[in-house]
């Protein structure tokens, strides 16, 4: 079973309030003078800021904001984000792989922007609706 | 760069606790747009069978990042930071961290490999009460860049 896709713009604000909220103040994910500087295109996206909008899917699937009981990503390619006010988007889809009799739910996700993936082994488990 | 396997196994003292506020948690859920009330609304969470509102599922990782200086700060491992990238990370959540944990990290080196020129590591953080219940496991991979 598929997922209904959700789709999340990302935009500079976005990650300098993300930068706040999370501690992580990394210049790359703010300063396109240092991010060029180690080789990026870019500013990107955190690689955390991208899971968090994928948790935010997947708990909004799951119908509960204390769903999901394990969850694991690999970062594989950085999401630039251009400093304009269209930013970027980020598409999140998941299929159902397996329901447990325990009531788990185990998805498969995943994560494009641009048209390329920028996560590999995305894994939700997430408890089925009580 | 080159890091040094026999440090697979080490663990780090316990930190000192982290306090988690309210306003952090309702801070955290704004800025990636999580709007369930239980984010927000110490009610909403309570109707939920929680003590208080409840965090995004990433939100550990706030906790866990400032713990991780003990790792990538230790001489003896010499990571370079400037050179490191997140390969992976996920979470085993025994349950939900909430407003008013207090949460303790142990750190340990579960894995290190050297591969074409680049270094990685893989740290286990167990997240627990300052009384010891367990919250939320955490690993997290590094990635330390060789020179180009």
């Amino acid at each position: 079973m598929e997922l209904p896709a959700r789709t999340f713009r990302v935009t500079r604000a976005d990650l300098v309030r993300y930068a706040g909220a999370s501690g992580d103040f990394n210049p790359i994910h703010w300063s396109d003078r240092i991010a060029t500087k180690v080789g990026l295109p870019g500013v990107i996206a955190h690689g955390m800021f991208t899971m968090a909008l994928v948790g935010r899917a997947v708990t909004e699937w799951a119908g509960a904001p204390d769903a999901v009981v394990d969850f694991g990503v690999r970062f594989t390619r950085p999401v630039v984000v251009p400093d304009d006010d269209q930013g970027t988007e980020i598409e999140v889809t998941a299929v159902v792989r397996e329901v447990t009799e325990d009531g788990l739910t185990r998805l498969d996700v995943t994560a494009t922007c641009l048209g390329e993936k920028v996560l590999s082994q995305a894994r939700a488990t997430v408890r089925t609706a009580r | 760069m080159s890091l040094d396997p026999s440090y697979v196994g080490r663990s780090y003292p316990p930190t000192a606790p982290y306090e988690v506020g309210r306003e952090k948690i309702r801070e955290f859920a704004t800025a990636i747009g999580a709007t369930d009330p239980a984010h927000h609304d110490p009610e909403a969470a309570r109707a939920l069978g929680h003590r208080d509102v409840v965090a995004p599922p990433t939100f550990p990782f706030v906790v866990t990042m400032a713990a991780w200086r003990q790792v990538v700060e230790d001489p003896d491992l010499g990571v370079d930071y400037s050179r490191v990238v997140h390969g992976d990370q996920r979470f085993a959540y025994t349950r939900p961290v909430v407003a008013g944990d207090e949460l303790v990290c142990v750190n340990t080196i579960e894995e290190i490999t050297n591969r074409g020129g680049h270094g990685f590591l893989t740290t286990r953080t167990d997240v627990t009460t300052a009384a010891g219940e367990p919250v939320v496991a955490v690993w997290s991979k590094l990635v330390v860049r060789g020179e180009a």
